[in-house]
């Protein structure tokens, strides 16, 4: 069992709390580095994957977790991302250029989408965003002279420095150093004013415009800088995918999104991680539960229950998430024998109500 | 004029199935708050369930529709009683990840069912192919048998709600579920039996669907359009729902129609994003502010 006594409010904000989390996360990293030493082109091929669904994951969880805003449109920034990076690639664009411009174009087309979105709220906001998806999937399609259309989008290896990231491990490398680099970003950002103006809006939207938070403002900041994330994530995503179309960017690509977040734990950085890891090796873990399964039966079919059944069980049973089970397990162990069942157990939030009761 | 008439028809017949499901959003979305995701997957097991009653059981087309809408109402107050109630109260949209994870089961179950799978079935019906030829329209009766059964089941629930005692404790309970509550009416049964009529209105929807898409494990995605009607008439409001759907069924139809191609599958949801920028809580949806 640990205390910190804090004796200065700057060790509020400290990036790791105490020397545990500089050594454990230290040893992460240095096994995510050397890893392609030891993995196989599979399992390497699943880690980049990861880090590019962490990205996503992070930048859902900036609106949804630490905003309250709910968006199921968010495979349109996908989109935009992946998008405009392919082009700028075939361009001939470097990527150190390209990728920023990925982002910018995204978030600036969050802000777009965010700035009509600060007058709806809850449901209302979740059917606009989804309307915005089905517009741009669309959009996407038609446009056929710059987007190839349904045909699709061929897109090369990223060129960075001069030099091509064709090489597994050059490829992972840098989904590696941007999803850190992102993760870093998002705690610096969390720790921030502006940070804090974000869960200030999540958790009461009048407390926090009492307190003096410009609700437009943070709202639509917060749509521009979650898009902007997943608009890297994309750009990633376009050249591990190498083949752009359509119908990658659908609704259903937004509620998977959607899934990363909640089933990592909503509100919780490692949740985006830990839900992306968890989405990644969902479809490897029913190809091999199929075995056991009568044949004859559509894997299609077993796929969306078991992913249908996962999303209901983890929200009646575990909430919080993966992460949120993690938290129980470590509390448990360090408060030995004193843990209580009631306490992670959340409060019903019918305050919380859209309409006047 | 005889063409314009003839696309207004059939947008209206299309646009009352989305009126249907958007009704089976509204309901629940009164009586729990919660925006059911997986409506157009009930919309789809009732079609599966009334493609069973006419071909396993040989019922006729009347018992068939009377059949799946029953099956759907026990179907409806299962889903309520099993992974709806145990998170009620919690964040609004953890419950709307909820209905979508239940939707995802739905579809999945369906595909193994035996005799069910991933196939396409026709669901006949006793007005097949027939047309009414008036001054020069072509008419299918189908439309409007489809129009005059949605007439016929808003006049019921209407007078449903407006009569039946029943009725009006769903009315009460979806008001002020607090107060419902003080008066005696059992609020969580309600609910229930709430989540059961929503079922076996999305059955009866998936029934008058089945000519033009057919019965199929996907054609629940027509929940998709319903979700924009529900949003134009105002998530709240039983008419709105009905006025919202038969709005997008017709601008779709006529966007089909004088639009370039690609415009009318984008059409509903260019109508909500409108109407929710001049509108946000839709056409007839109630403005409230909460007090601090």
């Amino acid at each position: 069992m640990r205390f910190i006594f804090k004796t200065d409010y700057a060790q509020d904000i400290r990036i790791a709390k105490h020397g545990g989390h500089w050594f454990w996360y230290g040893l992460l990293l240095a096994l995510l580095v050397a890893a392609p030493a030891f993995a196989g082109e599979y399992l390497l091929t699943q880690l980049q994957f990861i880090a590019i669904y962490s990205i996503v994951g992070f930048g859902l969880m900036l609106l949804v977790g630490f905003t309250g805003q709910v968006s199921l449109g968010h495979a349109a920034f996908l989109a935009v991302g992946a998008y405009t990076e392919g082009l700028l690639q075939a361009k001939g664009v470097p990527f150190l250029i390209s990728l920023p411009a990925a982002a910018l174009f995204a978030g600036a087309t969050g802000i777009i989408v965010g700035l009509p979105a600060l007058r709806l709220k809850g449901i209302y906001l979740a059917i606009a965003t989804l309307a915005f998806n089905v517009i741009v999937e669309e959009i996407i399609a038609r446009w056929e002279d710059l987007t190839g259309g349904n045909a699709g989008l061929l897109v090369k290896p990223a060129v960075l420095l001069g030099q091509a990231v064709e090489s597994p491990a050059a490829f992972y490398y840098l989904c590696l150093a941007l999803a850190v680099m992102v993760c870093l970003g998002m705690i610096n950002l969390l720790r921030s004013p502006t940070g804090r103006a974000f869960v200030a809006i999540r958790d009461s939207e009048i407390s926090a415009s009492c307190m003096g938070v410009n609700l437009a403002k943070y709202k639509t900041l917060s749509f521009g800088l979650s898009a902007a994330i997943t608009g890297i994530a994309g750009a990633l995503y376009a050249h591990k995918i190498a083949f752009l179309s359509p119908e990658q960017f659908g609704l259903f690509q937004s509620i998977e999104m959607l899934t990363i977040v909640i089933l990592g734990g909503v509100g919780f950085l490692h949740g985006a991680v830990l839900g992306a890891a968890f989405i990644i090796f969902l479809p490897q873990g029913i190809a091999i539960a199929k075995d056991w399964l009568p044949p004859g039966v559509a894997t299609s079919g077993v796929q969306a229950v078991v992913f249908g059944l996962v999303l209901v069980g983890f929200i009646i049973f575990e909430p919080l998430g993966l992460y949120g089970r993690w938290l129980k397990i470590r509390t448990y162990l360090e408060l030995f024998p004193f843990y209580r069942r009631g306490m992670f157990r959340r409060q019903k939030a019918y305050a919380k109500s859209e309409r006047l009761r | 004029m005889v063409q314009f008439v003839q696309m207004l028809l059939a947008g209206t017949a299309q646009g009352c199935v989305y009126a249907l499901v958007a009704l089976g959003f509204v309901l629940i979305y009164k009586a729990t708050e919660t925006v059911n995701f997986a409506q157009g997957d009930l919309m789809m097991l009732g079609a599966f369930f009334a493609l069973s009653g006419g071909t396993l059981i040989g019922l006729p087309y009347w018992a068939v529709i009377l059949f799946a809408a029953l099956v759907m109402a026990i179907v409806g107050m299962l889903i309520e009683r099993v992974v709806i109630r145990p998170v009620l109260g919690h964040p609004a949209f953890t419950v709307v990840m909820i209905t979508i994870g239940v939707g995802y089961v739905l579809r999945g179950v369906v595909t193994m069912v035996p005799g069910w799978g991933t196939e396409t079935y026709a669901l006949s019906t006793p007005f097949g192919q027939k047309v009414l030829r008036v001054g020069g329209a072509v008419i299918a009766v189908q439309e409007l048998a489809v129009i005059g059964m949605t007439a016929a089941l808003c006049l019921v629930l209407y007078l449903f709600f407006r009569y039946s005692k029943l009725g009006v404790a769903m009315q009460a309970s979806s008001q002020n579920q607090l107060a419902a509550y003080y008066m005696g009416i059992p609020v969580r049964r309600v609910n229930m039996l709430i989540w059961g009529l929503s079922a076996a209105v999305a059955a009866f929807a998936g029934i008058l669907l089945a000519p033009v898409t057919f019965v199929h494990s996907n054609m629940g995605f027509i929940g998709l359009k319903a979700f924009p009607a529900a949003v134009v008439g105002g998530f709240g409001s039983v008419p709105g729902a009905i006025v919202g759907g038969l709005i997008i069924g017709v601008v779709e139809a006529l966007a089909g129609r004088y639009l370039p191609e690609g415009f009318k599958d984008v059409a509903a949801y260019v109508v909500v994003l409108i109407v929710l920028f001049v509108r946000p809580s839709g056409i007839f949806g109630e403005t409230t502010m909460k007090k601090v």
